[in-house]
């Protein structure tokens, strides 16, 4: 995948198992993103092919995807803008709100269906943008650094929350994070991608048993973990 | 409502000192009534001709009103056009421009000449004078797409016509509002400046024959009453924005 002159990704060779959720770390600039939007069918490689159970992915729209920024649109509600997938894809408008509604229900958050998102703290914005990307309801999430913006505590609680969304969807996830023990507190599987043109640094399963908590960090298994990953990205190095 | 009536305080108060200024020096220096009358005067001459004065307040409200909406309508079309295509904006755009620097005043005669001293050419001024910034004001809208916002709505396999309808034509109402409120103060001029080339009817056509008979109390009757037609529209304009387009109003995050 090459972007202007910059060759940005180079031989990257991966398969994500069905029901996987896979961490993808790397420097910035790495091309994580790049390859994230090859996955989601915006973006055409120059070279290889990018398949789906078989099949080249070859158009957006049969996975879902959530990007950086939340870009929740300022004038419409919070059950609107869950929905805006939806109708995105041709969901009548008063079915697809139904459904948002029920998603918001679920998940405890159906007192701020009517509120604008410009009210809502950060976190119930990821919260917001996350159920919008779940609502596709596509076996597959693609998640770019979804709570990069947010403060640590807030973090926590919505990795908590994501692996919850996970466990309704039974989806395969693939999450790009420069968040070390968030990559191995959630994943089955981190992937390290290495400087630019990337290539898999490092494809390291993580056998840390489920349900995973917090205290687990403190763990000699994590610690093991963590220093392998860091190692791949070149970090521990003098 | 609570907030409109102390916010608006301040005004008043400048408009009363200022008009209580004006009326005792007016009185003060016995300055004559045909340069310069007090409000008093021009208060009593409107009420003196308060039929006449709202009998021809109509035509010219009425071409305003019709102008502006045609300018709308053909200012967020032209604007569609450029942004769409990089042909139209090549080819179009430049014209525009033009057509903005050729004095409307001058056009206005030619107009008259061509369609009669009927409505339509007070319509086509007034068009004339509002369609620009709103064709401005559509273009920088549309172009001020966050282009994540439309990867987003690719992805989730949107059409081009649905990308438009959800989320540039809602982001560009802001920009479009703008330009609206900057049209809709140039209206009541341009239906003025329409009915001095030539008319019947209408408030300019009373100025025209006010200033020939020296009437001039009743000329800034009809000036006032202009002013007060052109900030009525404005605010007009902005309550339709608030019912429309709330989300203009209030700062995200």
């Amino acid at each position: 995948m090459t972007k202007g002159q910059v060759r940005i990704l180079d031989g990257v060779d991966l398969v994500v198992e069905p029901g996987t959720f896979l961490a993808l770390i790397g420097p910035s600039g790495a091309g994580k993103s790049t390859l994230l939007g090859l996955l989601a069918g915006l973006e055409s490689p120059d070279g290889g092919t990018v398949e789906k159970d078989g099949a080249t992915l070859a158009r957006p729209g049969l996975v879902a995807y959530m990007p950086q920024s939340d870009l929740l649109l300022p004038w419409r509600s919070v059950v609107a803008n869950v929905s805006l997938g939806l109708e995105a894809t041709g969901v009548p408008r008063r079915a697809a709100r139904k459904e948002a509604l029920a998603a918001l229900e679920r998940f405890g958050l159906e007192e701020f269906a009517r509120v604008p998102p410009a009210a809502l703290s950060g976190g119930m914005r990821s919260r917001v943008a996350l159920l919008r990307t779940a609502l596709l309801d596509r076996d597959t999430l693609l998640l770019d650094e979804p709570f990069g913006a947010l403060d640590a505590l807030t973090r926590r609680d919505l990795q908590g929350w994501l692996l919850g969304v996970r466990d309704e969807l039974a989806a395969t996830i693939v999450l790009v994070t420069h968040d070390i023990d968030e990559a191995l507190l959630l994943a089955d599987r981190v992937v390290v991608l290495s400087r630019r043109p990337a290539r898999v640094a490092l494809d390291l399963p993580v056998d840390l048993e489920r349900p995973r908590t917090m205290e687990m960090e403190t763990t000699g298994e994590f610690a093991r973990l963590k220093g392998r990953l860091l190692d791949a990205l070149g970090v521990s190095k003098p | 409502m609570k907030r409109v009536l102390p916010a608006a305080f301040p005004a008043a108060l400048l408009a009363l000192l200022v008009l209580a200024a004006w009326e005792i020096l007016v009185r003060l220096f016995g300055v004559p009534v045909f340069l310069l009358p007090g409000p008093s005067a021009i208060a009593g001459a409107f009420w003196e001709s308060r039929d006449l004065l709202l009998r021809h307040a109509g035509p010219t409200a009425g071409e305003a009103i019709l102008g502006f909406l045609v300018a709308v309508a053909a200012g967020a079309l032209s604007g569609l056009l450029i942004n769409r295509s990089a042909l139209m904006e090549r080819s179009l755009y430049p014209w525009l421009v033009v057509s903005q620097t050729l004095p409307t005043v001058a056009i206005a005669p030619i107009l008259v000449t061509w369609l009669g001293y009927g409505q339509l050419p007070k319509v086509l001024v007034v068009t004339l004078f509002c369609f620009f910034p709103i064709t401005v004001a559509t273009v920088d809208g549309l172009r001020a797409t966050d282009p994540d916002l439309v990867r987003l709505m690719r992805s989730f396999g949107a059409t081009r016509w649905r990308i438009f309808f959800m989320v540039e034509a809602p982001g560009a109402l802001p920009f479009l509002f703008g330009g609206v409120r900057l049209a809709v103060t140039y209206c009541v001029i341009g239906a003025v400046v329409g009915e001095w080339v030539g008319s019947s009817e209408g408030l300019g056509f009373l100025m025209i024959q006010d200033k020939a008979q020296f009437e001039i109390p009743r000329l800034f009757a009809e000036i006032s009453l202009l002013s007060v037609l052109g900030v009525s529209l404005f605010l007009l304009v902005a309550l339709l924005q608030r019912l429309i387009a709330p989300w203009t109003l209030v700062r995200d995050r």
